[in-house]
């Protein structure tokens, strides 16, 4: 297959585009199938009575890891020509603890934000308007950030690279920790399902 | 049919799991890159500010990233940006099929819809920050970078639900 089939034009780099607008698409339209155009669904979540986002984030992840894996091994895809972003230990934990703060706060992701935007949400929108409004805030003061988001780091470092272990036994160990995390977020769900609100998600004005 | 859909309408999880990961395998098998999000905002963010301000831009190594002809010929013609685009349209396109597209500030029932705007306006501010600090948010790192077996996208998506946890309880009565 001698993919990515855009890097190696085996499809013509005019149709990269093309590809963002639908792979895009693909993405807007099973995020909201989610139910993740909600910003009460998404940081139920943190409130432990419905874990559709770990369970959604892993399968996902299981899924295009799996898929990775499998091609790159039968030689389909060439694995050195994917996009791997370095690593930079402290600017990501900041960073992590930041977007999971501004998460549960605004009740979106950056990209959950986007469609439930698309699907009507006035709060989504302000939400993306926050966004924006960070952007600045960090393209501001970033002469005196530059230090920081560029320290520590490690290089491009994978998790089998990192700890010296064979690809496929850390592919088929995510496999099984998402497997168990699985049963577990059911367990956890049942547990705190007392913290479930009213099924209607927005009061009525004024209540 | 019910005039109104109810949130159990909504797909099963595992499911939407398996589509949304066949998703981010076809744009590694297209294009070499994963899917994103918080970089549309960034490159449309640096647009805005060449428009308004360009003294701001010469120097500044975030906005000249964004807006380097190299990486794009235009910056709203960035990959991410019409990705993003597609993202908004497949949301909508999904809502409108679902009966699902109203017209709604979503908040928690104790909270009003002005304090929900601006608690939705700050979020924002907080995770585009966090996005810039890590390189990517929960589509570019956690998603993206995980099913490769990035080592910092793992860390930060421990630290993205380590985060979250631990402010859940202080905003409950913006959610519960």
């Amino acid at each position: 297959m001698n993919a990515p089939l855009l890097l190696n034009e085996v499809i013509p780099g005019e149709y990269g585009l093309l590809c963002a607008l639908l792979i895009g698409f693909g993405m807007g339209f099973v995020l909201e199938r989610a139910g993740f155009g909600s910003a009460r669904k998404l940081v139920s979540q943190f409130y432990l009575f419905d874990m559709t986002v770990f369970k959604v984030m892993f399968t996902a992840i299981v899924t295009a890891m799996t898929g990775v894996y499998l091609l790159s091994s039968a030689g389909q895809l060439n694995l050195e020509q994917l996009y791997l972003a370095g690593t930079f230990l402290w600017p990501q934990v900041a960073g992590g603890l930041l977007l999971g703060v501004g998460f549960v706060v605004g009740g979106y992701c950056p990209g959950t934000s986007a469609v439930a935007c698309a699907s009507g949400k006035l709060d989504a929108l302000a939400n993306m308007g926050g966004i924006l409004a960070g952007m600045l805030l960090y393209g501001t003061l970033y002469p005196l950030l530059a230090g920081f988001v560029t320290s520590s780091s490690l290089g491009k470092q994978t998790l089998y690279g990192y700890f010296g272990l064979p690809y496929g036994l850390v592919v088929v160990a995510v496999i099984l920790m998402a497997a168990g995390g699985f049963v577990g977020a059911t367990l956890v769900e049942r547990k705190f399902a007392h913290l479930k609100p009213a099924e209607e998600p927005t009061a009525p004005e004024g209540s | 049919m019910s005039a109104v859909k109810k949130s159990s309408d909504y797909v099963n999880p595992y499911l939407a799991g398996f589509c949304l990961g066949l998703v981010l395998l076809s744009a590694y098998v297209l294009a070499g890159q994963g899917l994103g999000a918080s970089g549309a905002f960034a490159s449309t963010l640096s647009w805005l500010v060449g428009m308004v301000s360009p003294e701001q831009v010469a120097g500044n190594g975030f906005y000249e990233k964004y807006l380097d002809p190299g990486r794009a010929p235009h910056p709203l013609l960035d990959w991410l940006v019409i990705e993003v685009a597609g993202v908004m349209l497949g949301g909508l396109v999904s809502s409108l099929l679902a009966g699902r597209w109203r017209l709604t500030v979503e908040r928690g029932a104790r909270l009003g819809a002005a304090p929900r705007l601006l608690l939705a306006f700050a979020g924002g501010v907080l995770m585009a920050v966090g996005a810039q600090f890590a390189r990517g948010c929960t589509s570019g790192q956690a998603l993206s970078g995980g099913a490769l077996l990035n080592l910092g996208s793992w860390v930060f998506m421990m630290c993205v639900f380590a985060g979250a946890y631990l402010l859940a309880y202080v905003v409950r009565r913006a959610w519960l």
